[in-house]
């Protein structure tokens, strides 16, 4: 009888370690489609301010308690950002992201991911980091991305801005 | 509810159908959270094992683990397996812990902290097992960790995007990694801190798990890891995706979820279920029990009460105008009114001479004064029968008693078996019961956790209070049914029966405070 119920226990635990077993790796996830890769657009940055710094008259500085005379006035909050990011001759991301903050006189970020065709494409990516005018930073890159490659995009203002790293 | 209603019958078929093979006592049904607990502290001794081997660094991880895996495959990467194996099962025994008491309604107003605890346990746990794919650095990592990097950015709420610093090779820096080292212990400090808070309102807590079934877990475990060995999927590369990958569907299950819906959803998904579980005690009250009352004047400060009540709604408190120096105190809000603590009361007895009893703790629609009156009613039903007499003690959660009720048989049904002092048998086979059945619920399904359990120890002499050694154990049984299986207490009512007709009538011995009277009298003449 004894022999009989330890039978029995383990036949009862078989599925339950097959379970365990099967899906602590089965089925397998697909990340991207087999024959695509992987956009990653990833930066932050402190755009200019919004308004130019301005010069206080004497008679404005007179009115100021002396220990707050600056000469210049200069408005805390930074112009947004915007972002495009074109693919093919198709912009595949057009965003405008406003500072972080309360005074809105921090830095913007943003992250986007986009899985796309794996082959080979004309990437562009612009960015304005000013209250008005054209885009003032531009990277634009044919690039063939094998299927599972990645395609990172950040942007380093010191390094002269956009920074393509592919597989 | 009728979802909850027939889930509940499906555990309950569950755990039966496995009582054959394993008793009732290893049951892996029964015993989920005991099984929890063991597998968490598997996964303590494993990953300190491996924490020796692993080097915490972003060049090292995944070579330490890999070298672990391979070249000491025969204890390292066993050990390895285990671990990872061990949390699949903690994961699988926790979510069916929740379901089951969930189907069994086990969270509702004495139950609520425990179930209430128990909802960030769900979020530790998975944190902790998240974070612990994330050191092995390989290709899993990578997506596990700028998915849930991706998951929290879409909160809004962090400064810059979490996801950033896991793009480049440069933005991942040691510091970070000792970070997810840090994270993989704190959490699980947090979860056992967590595990210990969840079972502080249960009296009694059951937080070991059986012999039998720790090694049938152990032997589980080990033949798994033997046969499917654990592995790392490609080193992490930023500039690279494996087109798939395996995953771990217990631990890693949100990721693919969230990549079939969005962020968003799956905060929608996840905090709504949260703020379901948290709320499914006031959405789903059900009726309020009439807590046990404390009679301060027959209360001697014993704290039998106290260590029995299954929910920790007694309270001992210092009482310094009292002789003990201590005194009873009951928690409304955590009574269940189970009675058990009424049975633990040495006061509540029926032999006090009296005019009205009183217990020291007592419930107050059913105390000790109106059980004795109770009883003698029921004795006087059988009285007229010649022999053969029982009387029922019947939980009233357990199978039916009252179709036991004949000319020789009184049914006195009660909230829960443990509700019954021992001495209350004493006094039916002397007032003119012939044997007494005690009625509880089937093993491992006390509906307040411990009657069955105390009420066997107390018979057994093994529990305060106990059942008189001079009481006769042969007129005496205790059958475990559920409600359904009646038949079967109707053939342990007629087994009694059997054994008590051969016994004959049972012998009555006179009270002390007759004999004495009668000795007296004896010297009078």
């Amino acid at each position: 009888m004894a022999a009989l119920r330890i039978l029995a226990q383990l036949l009862l635990y078989l599925p339950l370690m097959a379970l365990i077993g099967v899906f602590s790796t089965w089925p397998r996830f697909a990340v991207i489609a087999p024959d695509q890769a992987l956009v990653r657009i990833s930066l932050i940055h402190a755009a200019e301010r919004k308004q130019e710094c301005r010069k206080r008259s004497p008679e404005e500085l007179a009115k100021l308690p002396p220990n707050m005379r600056a000469a210049l006035d200069c408005p805390r909050e930074r112009a947004p950002l915007t972002v495009e990011l074109e693919i093919d001759g198709r912009v595949v991301l057009s965003r405008t992201v406003p500072p972080a903050g309360l005074r809105r006189d921090g830095a913007a970020s943003l992250y986007y991911r986009l899985p796309i065709a794996a082959g080979r494409h004309r990437v562009v990516a612009r960015l304005r980091d000013r209250a008005a005018g054209p885009f003032n930073y531009r990277r634009e890159a044919t690039l063939e991305l094998a299927p599972g490659g990645a395609l990172l995009i950040d942007f380093l203002a010191a390094k002269g801005g956009f920074d393509f790293r592919s597989s | 509810m009728a979802a909850g209603n027939a889930i509940d019958r499906a555990f309950v078929a569950a755990e039966r159908g496995l009582d054959a093979p394993f008793g009732a006592h290893a049951n892996p049904l029964r015993n989920l959270g005991t099984l929890a607990f063991f597998l968490f502290w598997v996964l303590a001794a494993t990953g300190i094992y491996l924490f020796v081997y692993f080097d915490t660094s972003v060049e090292g991880a995944y070579a330490s683990i890999e070298a672990l895996t391979t070249k000491q495959w025969w204890l390292g990467g066993v050990v390895r397996s285990v671990h990872r194996y061990a949390a699949d099962a903690f994961v699988a025994a926790t979510l069916l812990h929740l379901a089951r008491e969930w189907a069994a309604g086990r969270y509702r107003r004495f139950r609520a902290f425990s179930w209430i605890s128990g909802v960030p346990l769900l979020w530790l746990m998975y944190a902790s097992g998240i974070v612990g794919y994330w050191l092995v650095w390989d290709a899993r990592a990578q997506i596990s960790a700028l998915a849930t990097a991706e998951w929290f950015d879409a909160t809004g709420l962090t400064a810059e995007p979490m996801a950033r610093n896991f793009l480049g090779a440069e933005s991942v820096g040691d510091r970070l990694f000792s970070l997810f080292v840090f994270l993989h212990i704190g959490l699980p400090l947090a979860l056992l801190a967590g595990m210990w808070i969840h079972v502080q309102r249960i009296g009694q807590p059951r937080t070991v798990a059986p012999r039998a079934l720790v090694a049938a877990a152990l032997a589980m475990l080990l033949v798994v890891a033997l046969l499917h060995p654990a592995s790392s999927q490609p080193p992490w590369d930023p500039l690279r995706l494996p087109a798939t990958i395996e995953l771990d569907w217990f631990v890693l299950f949100m990721h693919p979820l969230m990549a079939a819906t969005s962020p968003a959803a799956l905060w929608l998904l996840v905090g709504g279920a949260t703020l379901l579980l948290v709320a499914l005690p006031s959405l789903s009250p059900g009726s309020k029990p009439v807590p046990a009352v404390v009679d301060l004047a027959n209360c001697n400060g014993c704290a039998r009460c106290t260590v029995d009540c299954p929910y920790q709604a007694v309270l001992l408190i210092p009482a310094p105008n009292v002789r003990s120096g201590r005194q009873v105190e009951i928690m409304p809000e955590r009574c269940a009114a189970c009675g058990l603590c009424a049975g633990a009361c040495p006061s509540s007895t029926p032999f006090r001479s009296t005019g009205l009893l009183a217990a020291g703790i007592d419930m107050p629609d059913a105390d000790v004064q109106q059980q004795r009156l109770r009883l003698e009613a029921a004795l006087a039903r059988i009285a007229p029968a010649a022999a053969g007499r029982i009387i029922v003690f019947a939980c009233a959660e357990a199978a039916n008693a009252a179709t036991l009720e004949d000319a020789r048989t009184a049914v006195l049904d009660m909230r829960c078996i443990g509700m019954l002092p021992p001495s209350f048998i004493e006094y039916a086979l002397r007032a003119g019961a012939d044997g007494a059945l005690l009625v509880a619920c089937r093993e491992g399904e006390c509906v307040y956790r411990l009657g069955a359990e105390l009420t066997a120890q107390r018979l057994a002499g093994e529990r305060q209070p106990i059942l008189r050694k001079s009481v006769p154990r042969e007129r005496l049984r205790m059958a475990a049914l559920a409600a359904g299986e009646e038949a079967d207490l109707v053939a342990a009512r007629d087994a009694l029966r059997g054994a008590l007709e051969a016994l004959g009538p049972a012998p009555r011995p006179r009270p002390k405070r007759d004999a004495a009277a009668a000795g007296r009298a004896r010297s009078h003449a």
